[in-house]
């Protein structure tokens, strides 16, 4: 696949009948989010916290549908409780795709512990991750992440990394000194 | 004129006699044996853990299932939990969700720790500001049957607060194993080629 994988993703949304995508926006999933909303087959649930998207996930599945749950990796964090106590007691599957922050050339220190700890914090609870760099890498990533979750019963979250989508610049005057004239 | 609050059992036993063939999704703790008391199905998704996420599980299944009602029968504490789901649910509007809030004003599960629910804040007052339409707070039978009628007019979504007393009744336990609960649920709902064969 090549192109962008945003269009891949939602290509990838069809196919595997995907009826449901929960999200917190994020820059990175803008895209994803804006053709989703465009999408007459697919309803968008925006949440207020990302755990709320695992429940919705978890209730879907319960009622016969697949949800695709969008975030950014601080939102991960919101996470935790939900997806260890709801989706692996249960095993429900589940299908997360995570833009990452403070991950390559983050430059807003504050993004940075949570960029750190995804992953291992994700594979704590029970989450497989697929990590992507490029856009060849992430459509793949979703390709087979929708076929491991939703057919093979797993939690699988695809991290797409920051050196696809970027790093947003933080600069700008400094608070507290003079404009120089 | 002295007033006798509610009995959680009795409330849980009397709208259950209205659900019809609902599905029913509840909250850890109380709630969950409370169900598990009243009407023990296949069509229960009893929660014991995942605390704030009652709501928004119901949710998922109501847009899943939008030819079936979902009642979500949860805490005041747990539903504070995921106070924003209300919000979450006022957006999508689903007209087949009911959302019934036993109010305890305790953490009862832990140890009956005081709830803010008793101290002021209010549940059904906070899922009017998210934008749910249909709020209301029962306190007596009156109010009940009054809920009861809605419950069955199907005029959703709604957030019922039911204020009860501290009582809990015998612990009634449903199936301990989230897997079978899951596939059990699926299976009544879906059949079994869909269940095991989601496609
Ligand atoms: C994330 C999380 N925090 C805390 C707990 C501990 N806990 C279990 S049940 C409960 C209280 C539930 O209160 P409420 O929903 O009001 O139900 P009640 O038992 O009072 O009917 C708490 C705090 C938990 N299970 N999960």
């Amino acid at each position: 696949m090549s192109g962008d994988w945003s269009a891949s993703a939602h290509q990838l949304f069809k196919e595997h009948d995907i009826k449901q995508v929960a999200y917190v926006p994020d820059a990175g999933l803008s895209k994803l989010i804006k053709s989703s909303l465009a999408d007459n087959d697919i309803q968008t649930v925006p949440l207020t916290t990302e755990e709320e998207g695992i429940a919705v996930s978890a209730g879907a599945w319960l009622g016969g549908q697949k949800c695709a749950v969008l975030m950014q990796s601080s939102g991960v964090g919101n996470t935790i409780n939900m997806i260890a106590s709801l989706t692996t007691t249960c095993a429900f599957p589940l299908f997360m795709i995570v833009t990452m922050r403070g991950d390559y050339g983050e430059s807003n220190p504050w993004q940075m512990p949570m960029g750190r700890a995804v992953q291992p914090v994700l594979e704590a609870v029970g989450v497989r991750c697929l990590r992507a760099e490029t856009h060849e890498e992430a459509a793949d990533a979703v390709k087979a992440g929708l076929m491991m979750s939703f057919h093979g019963g797993e939690a699988v979250a695809v991290l797409i990394g920051q050196k696809l989508i970027g790093a947003k610049p933080f600069t700008g005057a400094h608070a507290g000194m003079q404009a120089e004239d | 004129m002295a007033t006798q609050k509610l009995f959680r059992r009795d409330v849980v036993k009397k709208l259950m006699s209205v659900r019809g063939d609902a599905l029913c999704i509840s909250g850890l703790g109380s709630p969950t044996w409370d169900l598990a008391a009243a009407d023990h199905r296949d069509e229960n998704f009893y929660i014991w853990g995942g605390m704030g996420g009652a709501t928004p599980t119901g949710l998922g299944l109501a847009l899943a299932q939008p030819d079936r009602k979902v009642w979500v029968i949860t805490g005041d504490g747990e539903q504070l939990m995921g106070v924003g789901s209300f919000s979450t649910v006022a957006l999508q509007q689903p007209k087949n969700l009911a959302i019934i809030v036993l109010d305890n004003e305790h953490y009862g599960e832990t140890g009956m720790q005081a709830a803010p629910t008793g101290r002021g804040t209010d549940l059904a007052a906070m899922a009017a500001g998210a934008g749910i339409a249909q709020t209301m707070t029962v306190t007596d039978e009156a109010g009940l049957d009054d809920l009861m009628k809605r419950l069955t007019d199907g005029n959703f979504p709604l957030v019922a607060v039911v204020k009860v007393d501290v009582r809990t009744g015998e612990t009634v336990m449903p199936p301990r194993d989230g897997k079978y609960v899951k596939t059990a649920f699926r299976m009544a709902v879906l059949g079994a080629d869909k269940a095991q064969h989601p496609g």
